[in-house]
């Protein structure tokens, strides 16, 4: 008896070092990649300063000058499309399976919904070039056109690639990513909870409205963050389907940029070391953002989760 | 109880333990990669060497086949080569972690002098042409766009198929109303470097606004992320121009049109009119030189060279004679496996100036 507690006691010092190793090594390589990549900037910062983010040159030959602003919206609106789509499809998806679906077809359903996690990238770049984006052409952007025509946001030529390519490919990618972590965090809301609501009186959606939902809002806001984190970065997929032009326009039938395909477009061909830094500046403007949005989710979990309880992701 | 508790704390500190290991073996790894450049192991029947290359990803295929059969003439050489990128090459050339490299667009005064192994010495090793490839419904193939109007249609001047400029030199064809768009490489790449280098030979309004270069700030139009890229985005959209390489628009049948060369002579694209630019152009003894547009009745106008680079002071004698005698090899019999992969040979009358140059290299630390 006294053996074994001394050994655990052992065993427990153990995991605590190694645990707190693990952590501090995470952090110390956080710390290191930042470091790295402003070290790598550096010529670029000190050439154009802030003028990197506002500037909507992107000139690598003859004038040597960048800016970066393209790709900033470029990014940011194919991200915020991917999520005005893929939200309110993951929730109900999560919704659905959790509190509705029979057994058999909530097994089926969600096998096949986290196998879409399961897909590199590149086929789904393959698969917005060759399918999504002669579609979009032909028939998707025509009836946009047809019937929001007089919104500056459905005109010009339909391309097929561009903007919406864009934002539906990574809609398609973080849907698994919303749809099973919500429906995990909603899984963890006490079934006691859903039969008071309805001891209550309250209909089938009141109850999901107010017995899962608001108890599982910090877990789901967390679902949409990871989900956002990987529609910001997405590199593959939407350089194949985004048209690269480093112009910005405002409809989302428009050719655009995003900045981690104009990394993977350009950065093998950067033959000069400001070129090289600009890119990295690039890079450092990615992390950045991610930074912004991780920061703000924590905000808004931490003010919607401070009066209830349950399943938390971020 | 407890002393199950503590058989599986055992096991999970097992595992976290295997775990940390793991890692810190990752990590101490990763500072070492790169650096590994191969090494002459000495084997009992003689050196045996492995070099070591990296850069454009065009000679690629070309020096695969190369690469696989040199061994058969010299079974003691080895050569491993990595299609990072002509830029990439040229970088690791420069921070002498390859022996030799590989680029699609010559190397600028000052990449030369961040070399920090001396002058660098750029080889000729084949040929690349570039097509204008083009989908306009009802027109046949081998339309005739000269060089004029190519530029006008990229700077986004001639915006439609109907455009009586386009037609002038295309009599009996009938061109639909249908707007031009354009599609260009997203990825910078030597075929950008050869295209934007012949539209600032032949439009001074090209080459003051865009300049030429392994990317530049095109004035509009898709970009495809390579050669399939651009295919898919000529092919998707009815109207659309773009440029394909050679090779590439061969092998899969695209739709190219003739292109007008300096002595007025049209000409469709062709492995022939890349060799003859080569012979046609006048190249200083550097080899650094675009020869777009150069002047011969058969020339295919956008056609450029790719180059090995290698330094011309080898500091480790073995490696160096091996790579010398390797690059000897390519620009003499190693040209016949060029046609058969759609790449260019040199002109007969470089191989004799290469092999000169060749000469100049020393060994030795």
């Amino acid at each position: 008896m006294l053996r074994s507690r001394t050994r655990l006691s052992i065993g427990d010092h153990t995991l605590k070092i190694l645990a707190l190793t693990m952590a501090v090594l995470v952090l110390t390589l956080m710390i290191f990649i930042a470091w790295q990549m402003i070290a790598a900037s550096k010529l670029s910062i000190a050439k154009f300063g802030w003028s990197f983010i506002t500037s909507k040159i992107w000139d690598p030959n003859l004038k040597e000058q960048f800016g970066a602003l393209p790709f900033i919206y470029g990014t940011l609106v194919t991200s915020l499309l991917a999520l005005i789509l893929a939200v309110p499809t993951g929730l109900g998806l999560a919704i659905f399976l959790n509190e509705m679906a029979p057994s058999s077809i909530k097994t089926v359903v969600s096998f096949l919904a986290e196998l879409l996690a399961a897909i590199p990238s590149v086929v789904y770049g393959l698969w917005g070039i060759f399918v999504l984006a002669p579609w979009l052409q032909n028939t998707a952007e025509p009836l946009l056109n047809h019937m929001f025509g007089s919104l500056p946001l459905f005109q010009g030529p339909p391309l097929g690639v561009g903007l919406l390519a864009g934002g539906l490919i990574l809609a398609i990618m973080i849907l698994p990513t919303i749809a099973a972590i919500s429906r995990d965090v909603m899984a963890a809301v006490p079934n006691t909870q859903r039969e008071a609501a309805l001891a209550l009186g309250a209909t089938r959606w009141e109850m999901i409205r107010t017995a899962v939902i608001s108890h599982a809002k910090s877990g789901i806001v967390g679902s949409i963050m990871l989900g956002l984190g990987r529609a910001l970065g997405e590199t593959m997929a939407v350089t194949m389907v985004i048209g690269n032009s480093s112009y910005i326009h405002t409809s989302f039938f428009a050719l655009a940029n995003t900045l981690a395909s104009v990394i993977a477009n350009e950065f093998t061909e950067a033959t000069y070391p400001l070129y090289r830094s600009s890119l990295v500046e690039i890079g450092l403007i990615l992390f950045g953002i991610s930074l912004i949005f991780n920061t703000l989710a924590r905000l808004l979990v931490w003010s919607v989760s401070r009066n209830t309880k349950g399943g938390h992701v971020v | 109880m407890l002393a199950k508790l503590a058989k599986r704390n055992k096991v999970l500190i097992g595992a976290l333990a295997l775990l940390a290991i793991v890692m810190t073996i990752a990590v101490s790894g990763c500072g070492s990669t790169g650096t590994n450049t191969g090494n002459s192991v000495g084997t009992a029947s003689g050196k045996q060497v492995m070099l070591n290359g990296a850069g454009s990803t065009f000679d690629l295929p070309l020096f695969t086949k190369m690469f696989a059969e040199y061994p058969k003439v010299n079974p003691n050489i080895n050569v491993n080569y990595q299609g990072v990128g002509s830029g990439a090459g040229i970088q690791q050339l420069s921070d002498m972690t390859i022996d030799f490299g590989a680029s699609d667009a010559p190397m600028k005064d000052e990449q030369m002098a961040a070399a920090k192994g001396g002058k660098i010495l750029h080889i000729p090793i084949t040929l690349g042409a570039v097509a204008i490839a083009y989908n306009v419904p009802g027109v046949p193939k081998k339309i005739k766009i000269a060089p004029d109007v190519l530029a006008d249609i990229f700077l986004g001047k001639i915006k439609n198929w109907n455009d009586p400029r386009i037609a002038a030199d295309n009599p009996g064809v009938k061109f639909p109303d249908l707007a031009i768009n354009t599609a260009h490489r997203s990825d910078g790449s030597g075929t950008n470097y050869i295209v934007t280098t012949y539209l600032s030979s032949i439009s001074p309004e090209w080459k003051e606004k865009i300049g030429s270069g392994t990317s530049v700030n095109w004035p509009g139009g898709v970009g495809g992320k390579g050669n399939p890229g651009v295919a898919q985005a000529i092919q998707q959209t009815p109207g659309t121009i773009g440029y394909i390489e050679l090779a590439y628009a061969i092998q899969n049948n695209i739709t190219y049109a003739q292109m007008k060369n300096k002595d007025g002579k049209w000409v469709s694209p062709s492995l022939e009119g890349a060799s003859e630019s080569a012979a046609g152009a006048t190249i200083p003894d550097d080899m650094r030189v675009m020869i777009v547009n150069a002047p011969g009745e058969k020339v295919y106008p956008i056609s450029g060279f790719s180059w090995v680079l290698l330094y011309q002071h080898q500091k480790d004698k073995t490696k160096g004679k091996a790579l010398v005698e390797l690059l000897k090899w390519m620009v003499h019999d190693g040209q016949n496996y060029s046609e058969s992969l759609d790449y260019a040979k040199l002109p007969q009358s470089m191989v004799g100036r290469i092999d000169k140059m060749l000469g100049t290299v020393t060994y030795g630390s």
